[in-house]
């Protein structure tokens, strides 16, 4: 999955798509995938990234990663190739 | 766990919508209430079970003096009449008796309860349209004041009056136009069209029942106070009447109960809290009206409140837990919570206040909340903005102290325990969760069908 290209993610979680003119919230977490998505990080790599850093477990990743990467395709602001 | 991790809250994206207002939700609701006077929600829970109803003595007594009051700094004879529908678990009953509140009861059911509570015969208002014979022999016996609803009902009482060779203390029900529409005419006798004239020479002429009261009940969650002005206006009218024409003292006015307590109804812009006349509004509405009617000194009627939700609404708080959260179709999420509303009716008029129970950090969700039944009408919110609320997180919904604990419904789940969060400091448990066996307990299995066999 990939974000689309042009979108503009700011530290403090705001999130702009220039194509539409939305814009976003988001928490600390989901910047923190955001950015992970934008740098190309794959969907792997993100998981791996937020059982080290954050206090979770597997299961409670794998349903929220699911739900977020849900949540981005219907905000329309991924493109898959 | 390592410490060195930091604490994980489901990543969250939202759409800004600028420039809109947000209808849905207020700043405060997101605030965590992890406490309730003193007492820990969790452990409440823990203690209780979830969901669990719980109810504020502090409060209870607290709204009852502020009600109590605004009417006496202004008027001279109030009563305040404990409306039994509104909440009747006798510890609840018991409360606003110690505070001095007569029973008010629109059945034989409750008028047991409020006379097992202890409640003098004659300190027991009998409202309602469906009083039986052996209701009425009850409440003539006690001296109870019988407050009649329509002519089939003050013939009869009329006949059990001769029957019993009693005198009973009577007021007639009185409706009319408050302009407040729909207006409730089904109840009482019309003032506008005679009808409570009517009923009013009947009883005098008829010699037969003492009349010693006027009553009226304009309607329920009402945001007006000038139409308990019109009210108290038209029965300070028909009791200046009846002096004139009979030269007989009426004893009391009795208002009835319908204000608004700090609920917000669906549909309305801005939360209950903000829109809610106070008790100050209306005492002042219904005092001056009374005050200015034209009655001497030494005829003043006693007043009569038979103040309902306005006095327990927000003394109570469902406690309950989210079973699981779903993403629909359309993008929505969705909380699945412990609680449905066969245990919260109020949900079907009000949009309930919910509060996360433990602390988040401040970004929030738009969330439909549902109950655990599996039926498509249990909605408890359709829209509230909340912190994301992960599996077993607990919640506290505000203001449901009257009507859920009576209209409540056993279904599918057993209806919650009910706890007393007393002044001593101590939880009381004042109606235990219900069991299988409460029940079964007034199922009756036929011979025949004991046994089965399921090949
Ligand atoms: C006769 C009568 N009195 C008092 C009440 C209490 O009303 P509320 O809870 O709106 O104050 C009711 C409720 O409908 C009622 O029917």
């Amino acid at each position: 999955m990939n974000l689309l290209k042009n979108l503009a993610i700011s530290d403090t979680g705001f999130v702009f798509n220039p194509a539409t003119g939305d814009s976003f919230s988001v928490n600390p977490i989901g910047l923190d995938i955001l950015k992970h998505l934008k740098d190309g990080k794959s969907e792997n790599e993100i998981r791996k990234h937020l059982l080290e850093s954050y206090q979770t477990d597997k299961e409670t990743v794998e349903k929220d990663l699911y739900d977020f990467f849900k949540m981005l395709d219907q905000l329309r602001l991924t493109e898959h190739d | 766990m390592s410490n060195k991790k930091a604490l994980y809250e489901r990543p969250l994206i939202q759409r800004i919508n600028t420039g809109l207002m947000n209808k849905f939700g207020t700043k405060t609701e997101y605030a965590p209430v992890t406490h309730i006077d003193t007492f820990s929600v969790k452990d409440l829970i823990t203690q209780y079970g979830s969901p669990v109803f719980v109810l504020s003595e502090r409060t209870i007594r607290n709204t009852y003096k502020e009600a109590n009051r605004a009417f006496k700094t202004r008027y001279l004879k109030v009563q305040f009449a404990w409306s039994y529908k509104t909440n009747y678990i006798n510890a609840i009953c018991n409360i606003f008796h110690q505070e001095g509140s007569w029973a008010e009861v629109v059945s034989g059911f409750e008028y047991a309860k409020a006379l097992k509570n202890g409640v003098p015969g004659n300190r027991i208002i009998f409202n309602g349209p469906d009083k039986t014979d052996e209701d009425l022999r009850s409440a003539i016996s006690n001296n109870s004041p019988i407050h009649i609803d329509h002519l089939d009902e003050l013939y009869r009482l009329t006949e059990l009056a001769v029957e019993m060779n009693k005198r009973p203390n009577v007021a007639i029900r009185v409706n009319m136009d408050t302009g407040i529409y729909p207006m409730w005419d089904r109840f009482g006798f019309n003032y506008e069209n005679g009808q409570a004239w009517d009923a009013i020479n009947k009883i005098i002429l008829g010699d037969k029942l003492e009349l010693i009261g006027l009553h009226c009940h304009i309607g329920t969650f009402m945001l007006s106070p000038s139409a308990y002005a019109t009210a108290a206006y038209k029965l300070s009218d028909l009791a200046l009447g009846i002096k004139q024409k009979f030269n007989k003292h009426i004893q009391y006015i009795d208002m009835g109960g319908g204000f608004a307590s700090k609920n917000t109804l669906k549909g309305s812009f801005l939360p209950g809290e903000d829109t809610s006349p106070s008790f100050d509004q209306f005492a002042e509405a219904i005092c001056t009206a009374l005050l200015n009617a034209g009655f001497t000194d030494k005829d003043l009627p006693l007043l009569i409140l038979e103040t309902g939700r306005a006095l327990i609404d927000e003394a109570g708080y469902l406690l309950g837990s989210v079973i699981a959260n779903k993403r629909l179709a359309d993008g929505r999420r969705a909380t699945i919570l412990d609680f449905g509303v066969n245990i919260m009716f109020t949900s079907f008029w009000y949009n309930h206040k919910i509060s996360p129970a433990q602390e988040f950090s401040s970004y929030t969700e738009d969330t439909v909340m549902y109950g655990p039944l599996c039926m498509n009408i249990d909605v408890i919110r359709d829209h509230a903005t909340l912190p994301p609320l992960k599996k077993d997180d607990h919640v506290v919904v505000h203001t449901v102290g009257a009507y859920n604990m009576t209209q409540w419904m056993q279904f599918i789940a057993m209806r919650p325990a009910v706890v007393l969060l007393g002044i001593d400091g101590k939880t009381h448990l004042i109606r235990k969760r219900e069991t299988l066996e409460n029940i079964e307990m007034n199922e009756v299995m036929p011979e025949f069908l004991k046994d089965f066999k399921i090949s």
